[in-house]
């Protein structure tokens, strides 16, 4: 089993109200084949016995889908693989005596509120506004009334497959939830299913994004390069236009 | 413990239909009086609480994540069933009820079974309407695909994220609610007591998760949508939040636990690589298609497996079920996994592991078209072991997936508790002993969308409920109860980390006693020596758990500890369960009750049952009480893989 010995500056904060600061950790003997988590469960384990207070930290699938995880690692949400959230990097793309620095996603729109814990609820009420078909339970036509080309299937699941873990908002300058918003736009905006209310839509969820304090696009691209799910920016040409359209056009 | 199934009298075909219009209703205007709590946002709770909102009903959603959109279906890959026929190749509602039951190796109730055949169908139509993006032909039409053993394709899927899909789905309707104001969507919640008064659910106690405040919720109705509780054995392919507690505390308050013995073991999942693991990854079990199985044939053999030459190695499953070969049922293949590795000729470093091997289907189909099927499969096998399966054999191992078991309910969903309803994973209802693949997700969400608003209606419209609110004094007592009971936890903690143990290195040990002893193959002589073994793994949490930090803040410690708390108390009728059942069946072997060939013997002249636990007090045994399963459709038969 190979192993490496790391340096680990780790961003402390105790709650939303109070300050936070980095401090220093070393570990020892990390096996290259541990998650980026467990290498982090590794650390708690050893405070805890020091009697020292565990970081924070968000998880849950630990498989890359629920998008629970995520920090900024040396300057990289997510770390330095690409198309990789956090909880599915491992230890062995890092090399003995690395220095790592995590922290958590940090945005206007996602106050900490422990440690590497962030609340990205902003999100959810951007889906709120209008990232759904608004059908009840119950009286739907059969699924195969109305033919969809498999192509469209497969660009509205691409768009769909986003995990939802703001690492698009963490790693844009201007703090922008466009990457996020625009997916979900375009999922329903290329589907039958979500023409009927598409202008709506899009007005709905791009005022909300403003109003929750994320940023405007300066198209840097950054959010595509840490998406974890490969979320392609064309999606967000796909929101502007949706958007212009419903504006101006009424 | 009375235990009356509430299955209603007719043909089976016509049960539901005759039971929808013989329930109470509750009219339209009126149902904005109600209450109703859904504890999880899972694909059962987030389509129970969007459907009861659309409804009128004011509705409460808690979870732990900080969104419902997280909750552990997310995760489910493979796909979800439904009776649409659509592919001609002769499937039906009865087929899908008939495989079900067969699956569930005969230890369901036949009228559950078959309503959830019967709305199969609904389900992928209102998916589809909310803009589920499933898998198309290139006509257009919806895609379906063969899973786990069917003979029939009746799967729907989309790519290898269908869990995600119909979450995103189910959550898109929860959202609309919560824009509506008819859900109140309370986030980083977690329940940690049930409230009765006068005998029924009347209510929660939650802690928020972020302040670490205690908070009272009450209502008309509880519906637990928590999940399953597959974490006991600390290793398992579910996320790391998934628990008992919630179950837990309604059973202690007298509600029924329905076979918690029945415990699905999935064969390929990635194997476990140092003690520092935190979960296992579940590789889909359509890998077994092209796969083949193998151990070397001398027990220590440590070559490289390229070294091992055809000869001396051993495609175990070929050899011994020459008709099914490597696509035998997940318990068997799982077993045998075990048995091999327990033979000495395990794989790997730690030589838990047997091969998969893909080098003929490469040779026969070419490495694009194996690619082709399996290429994010093998990417993610790759990101966490480091290994390409195109130029070396996977190595797999079982590992706990999903629970059978868990609350029982009546044929409305309803548990022993009046007032408290389960569904989803977290009730035992459908799958009997052994879950078929993709038949969860359609479980959750028939529950969810099409089963839970009429049973509420019925419930609500044929009791007299008085109001209640937070000061009455069983709320306080409760409230006092989870006070005291975390102080009960940071107590041995006092005193600082010196010679105590952290909340994780307990719940590995219990984790490991699970699996020993009460994994896929059990004894009467494991299943007591476990039993004995108990009770000092208790003592050892309660009297030396090191919980750094209090109640009154964020403390993710804490939280573990609490749930583990639960699941230490829960394995024991987890292992009495698997004791009293001496027969194989299902997913889980018996040793003491095997054919002469060593496969899985079951013996419905004696166990012909639903077992359900009541819990009789502190330090008390639980008690055993049995819902006899009767079946006049179907004639159960033994399973034969050879
Ligand atoms: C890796 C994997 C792959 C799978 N693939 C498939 C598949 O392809 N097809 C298939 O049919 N099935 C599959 N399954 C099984 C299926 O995913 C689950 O059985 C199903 O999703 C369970 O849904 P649920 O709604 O019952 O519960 P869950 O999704 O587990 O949700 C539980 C909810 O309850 C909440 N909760 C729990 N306890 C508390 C508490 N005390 N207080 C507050 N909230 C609480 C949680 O926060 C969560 O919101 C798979 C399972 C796994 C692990
Ligand atoms: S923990 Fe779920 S995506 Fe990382």
């Amino acid at each position: 089993m190979k192993t490496i010995d790391l340096e680990l500056e780790i961003w402390r904060q105790k709650d939303t109200i109070t300050a936070g600061q980095f401090e220093n950790y070393t570990l020892k003997s990390i096996s290259t084949d541990m998650s980026f988590l467990e290498m982090l469960d590794v650390l708690n384990e050893k405070l805890t016995r020091e009697g020292k207070e565990p970081v924070a930290f968000d998880h849950d699938c630990r498989e890359g889908i629920c998008g629970t995880c995520g920090a900024v690692v040396n300057g990289i949400a997510h770390g330095p693989e690409p198309g990789t959230t956090l909880c599915q990097l491992h230890m062995r793309h890092f090399a003995s005596g690395d220095t790592l620095v995590i922290e958590p996603f940090r945005s206007r729109a996602f106050p900490v509120r422990k440690d590497l814990m962030v609340d990205r609820s902003a999100l959810d009420r951007i889906i709120q506004a209008g990232g759904y078909v608004s059908v009840n339970t119950g009286g739907t036509p059969d699924g195969n009334s109305t033919p969809i080309p498999s192509a469209t299937a497969e660009l509205a699941m691409d768009a769909a497959a986003c995990i939802g873990c703001g690492a698009c908002v963490a790693s844009c300058p201007n703090g922008a939830a466009m990457l996020f918003t625009g997916a979900k736009i375009s999922q329903l905006c290329l589907l039958p299913q979500g023409q009927p209310e598409r202008r709506e839509r899009a007005l709905a969820m791009v005022t909300t994004m403003d109003s929750e304090g994320f940023g405007n696009c300066t198209n840097e691209r950054e959010c595509e390069a840490v998406c974890p799910k490969g979320i392609s920016i064309s999606n967000i040409a796909r929101m502007n236009r949706e958007f212009v359209k419903a504006s101006f056009l009424g | 413990m009375e235990l009356n199934s509430r299955v209603p009298t007719g043909p089976l075909a016509e049960k539901w239909d005759n039971h929808c219009f013989a329930s109470k209703l509750v009219n339209p205007a009126n149902r904005r009086k109600f209450k109703i709590i859904v504890v999880g946002t899972g694909l059962a709770g987030a389509s129970a609480s969007a459907t009861l909102a659309e409804q009128g009903y004011q509705v409460t959603s808690i979870c732990i994540q900080d969104s419902p959109r997280r909750a552990h279906s997310i995760a489910a890959q493979g796909g979800i069933n439904a009776a649409k026929n659509y592919q001609n190749d002769g499937d039906s509602i009865h087929r899908l009820f008939y495989d079900t039951i067969k699956g569930g190796d005969f230890r369901s109730r036949e009228a559950n079974v078959y309503r959830l055949a019967q709305v199969s169908n609904n389900i992928i139509d209102q998916c589809v309407a909310q803009g589920v993006p499933f898998a198309r032909e290139y006509g257009g039409t919806l895609a379906n695909r063969s899973f786990g053993g069917a003979q029939v394709s009746r799967t729907f899927y989309a790519r290898g994220q269908t869990g995600q899909q119909l979450l995103l789905g189910a959550y898109s309707a929860l959202s609309r609610q919560i824009k509506s104001g008819k859900i109140t969507m309370l986030p980083r919640k977690e329940m940690m007591e049930l409230v009765l008064i006068d005998g029924r659910a009347r209510g929660i106690i939650s802690r928020d998760i972020i302040s670490g405040k205690l908070e009272t919720l009450t209502a008309d109705a509880v519906i637990l949508a928590t999940g399953g509780y597959g974490n006991a054995y600390f290793l398992s392919t579910n996320a790391m939040a998934s628990n008992v507690t919630a179950a837990w505390r309604a059973h202690k308050l007298g509600a029924g636990f329905a076979n918690p013995c029945y415990v699905q073991i999935h064969p390929t999942c990635i194997p476990v690589h140092g003690d520092y693991q935190s979960k296992l990854t579940l590789m889909s079990e359509s890998l077994r298609n092209d796969g083949r199985v193998w151990v070397p044939k001398t027990p220590g053999d440590k070559r490289r497996p390229a070294s091992i030459p055809e000869a001396e190695r051993d495609y175990y499953l070929e050899n011994k079920y020459p008709s099914f070969g490597n696509l035998v049922p997940r318990d068997v293949a799982s077993r045998n996994a075990k048995e091999q590795c327990d033979a000495g000729k395990g794989v790997g470093s730690t030589s838990l592991a047997v091969y998969l091997d893909f080098a003929e289907a490469i040779r026969r189909d070419g490495e694009a078209n194996i690619l082709k099927k399996y290429g994010n499969l093998f990417q993610m096998y790759e990101k966490i072991t480091d290994s390409n399966p195109l130029h070396e054999p996977m190595m797999i191992y079982p590992a706990v997936h999903y629970t059978m078991g868990g609350l029982w309910v009546d044929y409305n969903l309803m548990t022993t508790i009046p007032g408290l309803f389960a569904i989803g994973e977290c009730n035992f209802s459908d799958h009997g002993a052994n879950r078929l693949g993709a038949s969860a997700l359609m479980q959750g969400l028939a529950d969810g969308y099409f089963i839970i608003a009429n049973s509420i209606a019925g419930y609500l419209g044929s009791s007299d409920l008085k109001s209640v609110n937070t000061d009455h004094p069983q709320f306080l007592e409760s409230q006092k109860k989870v006070h005291d009971r975390i102080l009960k936890l940071l107590r041995s903690s006092e005193g600082g980390p010196e010679g105590k143990f952290t909340v994780d290195e307990i719940h590995k040990e219990l984790g490991l006693l699970l699996w020993d002893h009460c994994g896929m193959a059990r004894n009467k002589e494991g299943l007591e020596k476990a039993l004995a073994a108990l009770p000092a793994i208790q003592e050892k949490f309660w009297k030396k758990v090191y919980i750094p930090g209090s109640g009154n803040e964020l403390n993710q410690s804490l939280e573990r500890a609490g749930r583990v708390a639960d699941f230490l108390e829960f394995a024991e009728i987890l292992i009495h369960d698997a004791l009293a059942r001496e027969e194989s069946c299902g997913c889980h072997l018996r040793e003491e009750s095997q054919t002469e060939e060593h496969e899985a013997k079951r013996d419905d002249a004696n166990y012909s049952y639903v077992s359900v636990w009541e819990h009789q007090g502190e330090g008390k045994q639980p008690q055993l009480h049995k819902e006899p399963l009767t079946f006049t459709e179907v004639t159960p038969s033994q399973r034969s893989y050879k």
